[in-house]
């Protein structure tokens, strides 16, 4: 028997094809301005007995494939509880939500915190900010831990401040590289904030796009005290966990 | 609605700007209330005070102006209907609840303001409310430094009268507050030109009070499992609550409540028997703001009980006078209003009790603390009320938002991950 977890976030959406036990074939691709069209393609030839939906476009795929939905909290709380059973702390952040979550040793949600419309403290905020210094994101932590550990300090967390402050401090001739330094430890300041609201415990997975940013994952895991645990594929935590919910309501039915 | 025309010329409402809004509400109306399955038959009257929103009411209060009759416009359940009924005035609830009134308000206000405030103040400026053009003084209070300071600004726009509502609980508190009725009675005396006397005092009190009870007996009736009627009907109920003919919606409360008893007997109910039962708790959510009620109830949770001033906060307490004097009865208008718990007063322990208390009584399985933006005695509050329920072993989450629809996305996630958590 095999079942489809599917994550449409708001800027990938990711699909984990699953048997029960094993993850069968995985993939991610960009959401782009027509998601549901997007996941026709996505499961275009595939076989699968259920369909659970999760992200941003849970709802949107509910009404067209007549699939079931859970949210991303639960979905993140499943898959990182499948990858690796002793995980009791997750956060994931994405395109544009941040969340952490406590977890209970059977995966099940105990406590979450999640931004609220404001894209501080997302990939938002970092694509943003990569835009305005001219770096293509996916180079854009490497850069900021090339500053050697001196950083310029960004007093906003507004993406929209931050953006302002971030050209003030290009006028005024800052290297670069520690600005870029400055804008990952404001980011990573706020999100120990929420793991901390959650309560913090061991283990910690890092999931969400985001945890391929080293500079984020370094600087969390410093401010944290604690070491992360990243999965080889930080985006399908979500499509994992909804592929694991899609399995269970078949085998309970 | 266009029978209403010349009432809103004469009113001087700006009417291109007014049929804009007039325009939303119904497709609005239609996607969040009249979608909802189950619904009572009693709903029909209130649906048709929504279709009339600007329209019956208003052309009733315009009569009763051409009869010499006042009206008074209202913002808070410190200000007593009793008084201004008593002389023969008519009350109606001023609240703004939705976003299509801000812009206007922030060309003028600061942007990083309460949307109640700002909805209500932008009716005002762009016109585009007949309620407020209809009123013959604005009664506004000292609640919050966000409404106090508008109401300097508003009274440039409006006759504006404001009550100084005290920030304690002391007894130096409620001589403040009852000093505050008796200068009240004074100016609906002045306004009104009438005399308030014990005799009609304990009229409009008996009024006052049947219309309490009325939606008290709603309340009620929401603690049975099923609930007989969604949190969506029942918040709507709470808001029409504010600007209905006093008697008329009082009969029309007592009748929808005996279809509900009828239905409780049957065991029906808007949900079914077992649906995860929701508290909210925080500040007031005027008409047309269903935003959270709307978002809870679709994703299949029952909202059974609103901690609000649009909800059990206008229920708080009973009039019990010692005497038929008119001072006792003043007094007891007072003792009556001092039970109710604002944020606005420090401290305000006695508000996390209620909300603990009404946990219980209505069988919840979580609380939503809702705010909206801004409001800081309600944000700051929220700590406070947060721990007290952690303490009683009761699942909470914390919300702000405001009447934009920009965040219902988010919203939605985490509304439904915590009815996951508690469900």
């Amino acid at each position: 028997m095999k079942v489809i977890g599917l994550d449409i976030g708001s800027r990938t959406i990711a699909l984990v094809e699953f048997d029960g036990q094993d993850i069968v074939n995985f993939e991610i691709t960009d959401t782009g301005a027509n998601s549901l069209e997007r996941c026709r393609k996505l499961l275009e030839g595939r076989e699968y007995e259920n369909l659970v939906a999760t992200g941003y476009g849970r709802h949107l795929l509910a009404s067209h494939f007549g699939s079931n939905v859970v949210t991303e909290i639960k979905a993140y709380a499943q898959g990182a509880h499948f990858l690796y059973p002793d995980a009791r702390s997750v956060i994931d952040i994405g395109g544009q939500d941040s969340k952490t979550i406590s977890l209970n040793g059977n995966g099940g949600v105990l406590k979450f915190e999640m931004n609220d419309r404001c894209a501080a403290g997302t990939g938002r905020f970092l694509e943003t900010m990569a835009r305005v210094m001219g770096m293509p994101i996916e180079e854009f932590g490497q850069y900021a831990l090339s500053a050697n550990g001196i950083s310029v300090k960004v007093n906003s967390m507004c993406t929209v401040f931050a953006e302002s402050e971030v050209i003030s401090l290009i006028a005024k001739n800052e290297d670069g590289r520690r600005i870029a330094l400055g804008l990952h430890e404001a980011i990573s300041e706020r999100i120990a904030g929420m793991v901390r609201r959650v309560g913090l415990k061991q283990r910690i997975v890092f999931a969400g796009g985001v945890a391929k940013n080293p500079c984020i994952t370094r600087l969390l895991s410093q401010k944290l005290g604690w070491g992360l645990t990243m999965p080889e594929e930080p985006q399908i935590v979500g499509a994992l966990g909804a592929a694991i919910i899609a399995y269970r309501q078949i085998a309970d039915s | 609605m266009t029978d209403y025309l010349q009432i809103w010329e004469d009113l001087g409402l700006d009417i291109d700007r007014h049929n804009t809004l007039l325009d939303i509400l119904p497709g609005v109306y239609q996607d969040v209330y009249l979608s909802q399955e189950n619904r009572p038959e009693g709903m029909k009257y209130f649906d048709f005070v929504v279709s009339e929103i600007h329209g019956l009411r208003v052309k009733e209060l315009v009569e009763h102006k051409e009869k010499g009759g006042k009206v008074f416009g209202t913002f808070c359940v410190y200000v007593p209907d009793e008084l201004i009924i008593a002389a023969g005035g008519a009350a109606v609830g001023l609240c703004g609840g939705t976003d299509f009134s801000i812009p206007a308000a922030e060309e003028i206000l600061p942007r990083n303001l309460c949307p109640l405030i700002k909805s209500a103040f932008g009716f005002k400026v762009s016109r585009t409310c007949p309620y407020f053009e209809v009123a013959d003084l604005v009664v506004g209070e000292t609640t919050c430094d966000g409404k106090k300071k508008t109401w300097e600004i508003f009274g440039e726009h409006a006759p504006m009268y404001v009550m100084e509502l005290p920030q304690c609980k002391e007894e130096g508190d409620k001589e403040l507050w009852f000093h505050e009725l008796y200068r009240f009675k004074d100016k609906v005396e002045e306004v009104t030109s009438n005399t308030i006397t014990s005799e009609n005092l304990i009229e409009a009190i008996n009024i006052v009070d049947a219309r309490r009870a009325a939606l008290q007996r709603l309340f009620d009736l929401r603690k049975s499992d099923p609930t007989p009627i969604s949190g969506l009907d029942a918040l709507l109920i709470s808001q029409i609550y504010f600007y209905d003919e006093p008697v008329r919606f009082t009969n029309q409360v007592n009748e929808l409540c005996d279809e509900l008893e009828e239905r409780i007997q049957k065991g029906e109910g808007a949900f079914s028997k077992g649906t995860t039962r929701m508290l909210t708790a925080g500040t007031p959510m005027a008409i047309p703001h269903w935003k959270l009620h709307n978002i809870v109830e679709k994703s299949g949770a029952a909202i059974v009980c609103e901690e609000s001033c649009v909800g059990t906060r206008s229920l708080t307490g009973e009039t019990e006078s010692k005497g038929d004097s008119l001072d006792d009865l003043l007094e007891s208008i007072g003792e009556r209003q001092f039970k109710i718990n604002c944020a606005c007063f420090t401290p305000n322990d006695e508000r996390l009790d209620d909300i603990i208390d009404l946990a219980r009584e209505y069988k919840i399985d979580g609380v939503i603390q809702y705010v909206l933006q801004f409001c800081q005695p309600f944000s700051i509050e929220s700590v406070k009320v947060q721990q007290a329920l952690e303490k009683a072993g009761i699942p909470s989450i914390s919300i702000e938002s405001d009447y934009s629809m920009e965040d219902v996305g988010q919203l939605q996630t985490r509304i439904e991950a915590f009815l996951e958590v508690v469900g």
